[in-house]
This record gives structure tokens, C-alpha cells and sequence, in this order.
């Protein structure tokens, strides 16, 4: 016991910090549980952090420690997330975890071929963001435990994904989670795999076994906990590789539900600068949707990073979608509503769409095997791509739910 | 202390700092009656037929306005957290070893927090204005020899001219003056805008200073204070920091959720038929409030209307509408940035207004009900959309009431206010302080939707299927506390001892504030 370490800590500190805290667990020997708080919401919610603190030493089986937490203002699920940070720190070998209450609005599913155009990435640290983001109405949104998180947040950051997708309201958007590069990525998976996540997004990924790798610890884990529902994997292309094995990525599981490319990693691979234009992505990028088309997947596109440039997103992602994009990832939620606008259909798409959809509904309801429109005949992608395109400017408000009838 | 329940349910003391209070009785029920106070004859005779009253040092026109114990000495904000003129006033009483001063100025900014000290060895016995920041918590934790009183700009005029304060010297820091008195605060070093706020001081004070950083000959033009109300002109080498004075521009917010709100707040006055040619609207200098302006400016661009008035709380980016054509006037209650301050000095559209004009209660009407719509934040509201905007929820006193009491007559008054801070619920069962009836409340919009107070039927109608988020305001309430982790506790305060008083427009006490445990 003595040469262990006698104080755990996590959180974070400091006049900037809001929405988290600071928790310290000092080892003793004698004197049973003794709290310390600080909180600018002390008088409202002191006695609650306390009640929370008490209960997780008695589930932990704690008996002596001081427990010192410096609060920001930070929900209990980020409050519990901390304490069992720090506490796995002097006791990284305890399986135990203290999960909160899960949310009962969090138990919808997903499906393979669901509207992806955006995915609003938030920082597996920064409970802050989490929240709100829903709000936004992103079509995903993504917990991050890879690039945003520093090398020393990387542990606990797991509990607060963990608890983040456990007790935080995603508002019905895609709950998504970026793992860290393999091997760190597979033990990502336990703190997330049961707690209902849609799609694990693996990063640099540049071979079929490690969608393959995945695959298996979730299955293995899926097993163990019995749980049901897909999970599904959007691999990211992001080096020169990984761009020659896109196909073989794309088509490496079932489970795969869309391809992404990210091209801050991948530019710095070729050794040469990201620019706006993007002329040294062009083939990365086409690689990509080609590979994913040809696997019959989603392609996402990047990120666009200059937050304060709504115009040059608004023309990147119309560039996207004309190379054969369907998303885009968002790095802030303002972002999302001009992708939601750049990937809408114009006016002449929709009303070709109607047309195709009602003339295919028509010969359906005759028992045609073949539709027609005019002299021209329609086979199955085109209607397909209508009904895509009809799904689309339903979501933007373009048209209305009875359109058929209007 | 004895205290009595008004109208609104609230415990408030029957006496205040000796003086005799009437409780809150319901919005619009309070009939004052007797004669406006008046100021004590003067005549032209006894002053310099020159016109030059300057003084050399602003201790020395105290000396000369017979500053002496127990009085009444007035200020004003226009310069905000750059001001350095009541903190010097404060430093002169002191050094003539004066005590008990009742110090009643429109606002307080941290940089007054130099004031503490003359709180604390008495040479300010109490202050009726408002108590932020650092002065608050001094308040709060009942270290203020006398009681607190707030009021808002309105009531401020009220209490003015029916005589329930009585100045005894007006002190007008004057960004531009000549030695006659005459002062404005579009032009110098330390301009700051309008000087609406120190009208009424002007007309009703016993002696009135004017001390400026920029002295002209006469004549001062434009006058919006008269010299011929002016007793001392004092000039010094600066009115304090004109960085704080006014922001070189005043930023728009970058938070995606106080984006969100005003983004909600545009489109719902639109939904509800406000935004139409000749609309008026009053806008404020605060982040989510400039954003609306953005998000408004497009609507109305998008339709093809403009306003006929906006009332600010002005900025770059009202004068923006103001040049870009989209409103005809704009009624300036205080200006926030540089562009503003032009844009009064130079477009006779961008008018100064005051408390006088938009928000007196003894006055034969005021613009503030004449408005369409009116924005405004809170620090709390509750379920019966009563709002708080004095106290934050563990009971501190931390900020001033401004024009806020009086905008919530306009035909339409709008909350906009994030559902939680951190972890503190802003939709309670009960407000903290009680600022504002809800029965004047109409909409409260948060980023988790938008409530509409039952009583505006119309509102609820004309906004049915806009596709906007409306919900009641219990909904948004029971989501917030589960996210927060169930309701809060109620402050820890001790009920007996009233640290300082909220009143209502009309010069009645609508709550107290209490001393923290």
C-alpha cells in the first residue's frame, strides 16, 4: 500500500473553466470520508455534489480519504465522471463503474442508410459543449476521444464519453464516437459499445483488418453484455494509404455505413499545404467516394475549419456534393444549418424528383415492372436518388409532408 | 424591522433610511398625487454675467456647493466602466472629512469597487442607484451602513420629481463643456454619446458641477445639458479611461446557443406579425441582443420593410440599419461604441432621448409602450414569468435594474435568456428578487424553445404553426432540472435583515433583498 500512489486526481481548474470540475482523492489511513467543496453553485446544488460524492465512496468502498473538488458549475454526470477518474488512478486494476441513470430519451437506434450530411464533432474533454449540441439539430454528433484530447486526458476522457452518452439528451441526433488509433481504440470500445452508440468512427484507418479488428471487440463485447442493436463503423481515410485502400476499407464489413475522408492529416502526409482551393485533395477526395460508391456506402467529406467563413463553407460543401459527397463534418454547431442548406436540393432537382417518384408509384400501382416517364424509362438507382432527393428537401422545409396531393 | 406583504406577495419594509415607503400595489394602481418637486429659487444676479463659472479643482466647487454632512450627491454612467469622476468626488469628501453621504448614482460599474472604502469608514452612508459587481456582494453580505435602494431609469426621473430624493449636488462628468456650463458627450477625448441620464439631476439638483476633460469657448453645441442649470465648471486632465468609456466596436457574440435564441427571437417577431414597414423595436447593446439585430435585418430586408424607430442601447450595427435605410430614426438611450457616438454627433436621425422622454411615470406619457417590441435579458424568471434581473440565484446582488423596468410596457416584451448557466436553472418556480410582474412579460425565449405567457392569446395564435419551438414554460423547466440535477435549493438568506429595496416604476417597494447568511 505504501509505495502505491495516495492521491488520484482529474478535471480541470481555473478561472476559464465552466461546466466541470476539479477533484483531488487524498488516501488515509483513518477518519473515515471527509469532503471539501468549492462551487459557485454551492448554495444551490452543495448539498446534491455532496450526496453524490458520499454515494460513489460507498459504492467504490472507500472508507478513508479526503476529497477535495473545486466546481465549476459542472453537471453530475461530468461530477462522477472526474471522481471516477480520479479514483481509478489509485486503483487502476477496479472493473467497477459507476454508471449514471441512463437517459431513457437516448434508447432510439439508427439504421445503415440514414441522412449523414452533418456530424458535429465535440472535443471527449469539454463537457461543456455537450448539453446543447442537440439543440442544433446536427444529424450526428460525434464524441471525439482521439485528436482533441491531450495524451494526458486520454483516460479520462473515456468516463466522460462514457457518461456523456449515458445520461446527456442527444436530441435525437446520431450518437457517434470517435475512437483513438489501435490498439488504444479497441479499449476505447468497453467504455462505449454498451451505452447504445450508433457508429464508432476509426480514425486513420489504412487496412481492411482494422475495420476487421473493430468489428470483433465489438462483437466480443456485444456478446459479453448481450446487447442487441448494430453498431455500425465509418472508417476515415486520412494518409496516402489509406486513400489506395479505400475499397477494401469500404467493402470490409457490413457494418461499414460510410467512408470519411480527413485531410488535415492526409495533406501533412504528402507533405504539402492544406489550401482553400484543395487542388492537392482532389484525388484523395474522388478516391474516396469512388471507393465508397463502389462499396455501396455513404462518402463523407472533411471538415471545413475556418469557423467564421459561412460563405467559404457554403461553397465547399457544394463542391462536396458535386464531386459525390453526402456529409460533412462540423466543428461548430452554426456550421451545421448552411451544410443542411448546401446539400438541399434546388428547385429544379426537386421537381424532378416528384415527377420520377409519382410516375414510379404509378406504375407500381398498375403492376408495370418498368416506369416511365415521358418516352424515357427509369430504372431502379434513378427512382432510388428521387426518393433520396425528396427525403432531402422534406428535412430542409422545401416542400411539404402532402406534396403528393398538393 | 418591520416588514409588510404588498400586492405581489413580497415581504418589504414599511421604512427605508427614515423614509416612509408605500408598498407595491398592483401594475398601473398607484395614483401619486400632490405637486412636482421644484428646485430652490436662483437667480442670474448672483452669478458671473460672463458666464465663466469654472473653479480650479473639483474640491473646491464641493467646498463651494457646501458639501457637508449627510447629503445627497448625484452621478451618472454615460462613461461606464471608464469613469473616474465619482471615485474622485468620493476622494475629495473624504479628505474634507465629510460622512454619511447618500450617493445616488444612475448606475454602478466595477470600476467604482475604489468606493468601498468610503463605505466602510462612512463617509457614504448608503447608495440608491444600482450595486454591481464588487458593491453588490459588499451589500449583500450587509456591510452597507444604510439600505439599498434600486430603481430603474424611469423611476429614477420618478423619484426626482416627486421630491422622494432630493439632490443636494449633481456632479456631470461632460466629455465636452464650456465655462458656462453647457455640456455634451459627442465630441472630445472621453466621449461617450447622450447625457440623457443627468437631465432631470440638471433641472431638479440644489447645485449642479459640470467637470470636463475637454473645455470649448462658448458656445458648447450641441447643449444637452444647459448651462443655465450649471452653478461650477471644473476642468481636469481626464474623465478616466475612454477605452472603457466606449468599445472601439462592440463584438457580436460568438456562442452558438445565444446564437440560436436570437436567430428564434427574429423569426418569432416575425411570426407573430410584428416585423412590418413603420415597426419599432428596443434594442440593447448585449450580445444576443445584437445578434437579433442581425437575424431582424435580414428579415426585413427579405420583405422589403423598415422600422420607423428603434430604440437602443446603440451600436455599429443599429447605425448600420440607420444608413443601410431600414429604420428612419434611431431614439438613443445610451451609446455603446464609437460608431454610435458619430452617428449622434453627425446624423440628426440618431437622436439622444432620456429617461424624461422614454420611461418617466409622472411625465403626460413616455415612449416606452408606444414601442413594438422590447428585448431584454434576466437573471431569472419563473413559471409565472415574474423576472429577476437584480440577484442571482445564491441570493447575491449583482447587477441594476437600468431601463429594464420600463421597457417591459412595450406591446410586445421579450426575454431572451439561456435555460441554464453552467448548472443554474433560470426558469424557477419562484424568482429570487422579484423586478418584474409577469403579468407584462409576454414571451420568453431560450435556446430550448420559446414560451408564451398564456395571457397573450394572440401571440399564441398568430405563432401556432410557425414551426418555431413553442412550449410551456413548465416543459422547458422540468428538461432543464433534469439536466441540472433537480431543482436548486433556495438561497441561504436571513429573512429579517433587508439589505437594500427593489422599487416598481412608480416610486412603491416591489421587493427586498436579503442579507446572505
Amino acid at each position: 500500500m505504501d509505495k502505491k500512489a495516495k492521491i488520484g486526481t482529474a478535471g480541470k481548474c481555473g478561472d476559464k473553466v465552466r461546466s466541470d470540475c476539479y477533484i483531488e482523492i487524498e488516501l488515509t489511513k483513518a477518519g473515515g470520508i471527509k469532503t471539501s467543496l468549492q462551487s459557485k453553485v454551492d448554495s444551490m446544488y452543495g448539498d446534491s455534489i455532496n450526496d453524490l460524492l458520499i454515494e460513489m465512496c460507498e459504492f467504490f468502498e472507500l472508507k478513508n480519504a479526503i476529497i477535495t473538488i473545486e466546481d465549476y458549475g459542472a453537471l453530475p454526470f461530468t461530477i462522477a465522471a472526474r471522481f471516477e477518474a480520479a479514483y481509478k488512478k489509485l486503483f487502476p486494476d477496479d472493473q467497477r463503474e459507476f454508471l449514471p441513470e441512463f437517459n431513457k430519451k437516448n434508447l432510439y437506434t439508427t439504421t445503415k442508410d440514414r441522412m449523414r450530411r452533418s456530424r458535429l464533432y465535440l472535443p471527449g474533454n469539454e463537457p461543456k459543449f455537450y448539453p446543447n449540441a442537440g439543440l442544433h439539430n446536427p444529424d450526428a454528433i460525434i464524441l471525439d476521444l482521439e485528436d482533441s484530447v491531450a495524451p494526458s486526458e486520454k483516460d479520462a476522457s473515456r468516463y466522460l464519453v462514457r457518461n456523456t452518452l449515458c445520461a446527456n439528451d442527444f436530441y435525437g441526433a446520431e450518437r457517434m464516437v470517435r475512437i483513438n488509433q489501435l490498439p488504444r481504440g479497441l479499449d476505447d470500445l468497453h467504455f462505449i459499445v454498451p451505452h447504445n452508440v450508433h457508429v464508432i468512427l476509426i480514425p486513420k484507418c489504412e487496412s481492411a483488418q482494422t475495420v476487421i479488428d473493430v468489428e470483433e471487440e465489438i462483437k466480443m463485447i456485444k456478446a459479453d453484455r448481450n446487447i442487441s442493436a448494430t453498431i455500425y463503423l465509418m472508417p476515415i481515410i486520412e494518409s496516402a494509404l489509406g486513400v489506395l485502400k479505400a475499397y477494401e476499407i469500404a467493402s470490409s464489413s457490413d457494418k461499414v455505413c460510410a467512408l470519411a475522408v480527413g485531410l488535415e492529416d492526409y495533406t501533412a502526409d504528402l507533405g504539402v499545404e492544406r489550401t482553400n482551393e484543395g487542388r492537392e485533395s482532389f484525388y484523395a477526395r474522388s478516391a474516396v467516394v469512388n471507393a465508397a460508391k463502389a462499396a455501396g456506402v455513404q462518402a463523407i467529406d472533411t471538415v471545413f475549419s475556418d469557423i467564421n467563413d459561412m460563405e467559404g463553407l457554403r461553397a465547399s460543401v457544394m463542391e462536396a456534393k458535386s464531386l459525390g459527397f453526402e456529409g460533412k463534418g462540423c466543428i461548430h454547431p452554426r456550421q451545421i444549418q448552411v451544410v443542411h442548406e448546401a446539400f438541399a436540393p434546388t428547385e429544379k432537382e426537386i421537381e424532378k424528383a416528384k415527377k420520377i417518384v409519382l410516375a414510379f408509384e404509378e406504375a407500381e400501382k398498375k403492376g408495370l415492372g418498368v416506369v416511365a416517364l415521358g418516352s424515357k424509362m427509369i430504372d431502379a438507382p434513378v427512382v432510388k436518388r428521387a426518393k433520396h432527393t425528396i427525403e432531402l428537401a422534406l428535412l430542409n422545409g422545401l416542400i411539404n409532408k402532402n406534396w403528393k396531393t398538393e | 424591522m418591520k416588514l409588510i406583504k404588498n400586492s405581489a406577495q413580497r415581504l418589504v419594509p414599511e421604512v427605508v433610511n427614515g423614509q416612509k415607503q408605500i408598498p407595491f400595489k398592483g401594475v398601473g394602481k398607484y395614483k401619486p398625487d400632490g405637486r412636482i418637486a421644484n428646485p430652490p429659487i436662483r437667480s442670474c444676479s448672483f452669478y458671473p454675467e460672463d458666464g465663466n463659472k469654472l473653479v480650479k479643482t473639483l474640491k473646491e466647487a464641493l467646498k463651494k456647493a457646501g458639501l457637508k454632512d449627510g447629503m445627497t450627491i448625484s452621478t451618472h454612467h454615460h462613461l461606464r466602466n471608464g469613469d473616474a469622476v465619482a471615485n474622485l468626488i468620493f476622494d475629495a469628501a473624504h479628505s474634507l472629512g465629510v460622512k454619511n453621504l447618500r450617493w445616488f448614482p444612475s448606475a454602478s460599474f466595477p470600476c467604482h469597487s475604489h468606493l468601498l472604502r468610503y463605505l466602510h469608514d462612512g463617509t457614504i452612508h448608503h447608495i440608491e442607484g444600482s450595486m454591481n459587481g464588487p458593491l453588490g456582494k459588499f451589500t449583500s453580505e450587509g456591510k452597507m451602513k444604510g439600505m439599498g435602494v434600486l430603481r430603474s431609469h424611469g423611476g429614477r426621473y420618478q423619484s426626482i420629481q416627486d421630491g422622494e430624493v432630493r439632490i443636494d449636488i449633481a456632479v456631470i462628468a461632460a466629455p465636452t463643456a464650456d465655462s458656462f456650463g453647457n455640456a455634451n458627450g459627442v465630441q472630445g477625448k472621453s466621449a461617450c454619446g447622450g447625457l440623457g441620464f443627468a437631465l432631470a439631476d440638471s433641472e431638479y439638483a440644489d447645485k449642479v458641477i459640470v467637470v470636463t476633460d475637454n473645455l470649448v469657448p462658448f458656445p458648447c453645441v450641441p447643449w444637452q445639458i444647459q448651462g443655465n442649470n450649471v452653478d461650477y465648471v471644473v476642468q481636469v486632465d481626464s474623465l478616466g479611461d475612454p477605452s472603457k468609456i466606449v468599445s472601439g466596436t462592440t463584438e457580436m457574440t460568438k456562442s452558438p446557443d445565444r446564437l440560436l435564441i436570437a436567430e428564434y427571437i427574429a423569426k418569432f417577431m416575425d411570426a407573430a406579425g410584428i416585423v412590418k414597414e413603420g415597426f419599432s423595436y428596443q434594442a440593447g447593446a448585449g450580445g444576443i441582443n445584437l445578434a437579433v439585430i442581425l437575424f431582424l435585418k435580414e428579415i426585413m430586408k427579405k420583405k422589403g420593410v423598415k422600422a420607423r424607430f428603434i430604440r437602443g442601447g446603440s451600436t455599429k450595427y443599429l447605425v448600420e440599419l440607420l444608413e443601410d435605410g431600414l429604420t428612419d430614426y434611431i431614439l438613443d438611450g445610451q451609446t455603446f461604441d464609437l460608431e454610435a457616438v458619430r452617428s449622434m454627433r453627425d446624423n440628426p436621425n440618431h437622436v439622444m432621448t432620456s429617461p424624461f422622454t422614454s420611461y418617466n411615470y409622472h411625465g403626460k406619457g413616455n415612449f416606452a409602450s408606444i414601442v413594438d417590441a422590447a428585448i431584454l435579458g434576466a437573471t431569472e424568471v419563473d413559471v409565472n414569468f415574474n423576472a429577476n434581473v437584480v440577484t442571482h440565484s445564491d441570493g447575491y446582488l449583482l447587477h441594476g435594474i437600468g431601463g429594464w423596468q420600463n421597457c417591459l410596457f412595450s406591446k410586445c416584451t421579450i426575454l431572451a435568456i439561456p435555460s441554464f448557466r453552467d448548472r443554474i436553472p433560470v426558469i424557477l418556480d419562484e424568482v429570487t428578487t422579484l423586478c418584474g410582474p409577469g403579468e407584462l412579460i409576454d414571451v420568453i425565449v431560450t435556446e430550448r424553445g420559446i414560451a408564451i405567457n398564456p395571457r397573450r392569446k394572440d401571440l399564441i395564435e398568430e405563432t401556432m404553426n410557425s414551426g418555431l419551438p413553442i412550449r410551456s414554460i413548465k416543459e422547458i423547466q422540468k428538461e432543464v432540472y433534469e439536466i441540472c440535477g433537480g431543482p436548486p435549493a433556495k438561497p441561504n438568506v436571513d429573512k429579517s435583515k433587508v439589505v437594500a429595496i427593489v422599487k416598481w416604476v412608480d416610486g412603491t417597494v416591489l421587493d427586498s433583498v436579503y442579507k446572505i447568511k
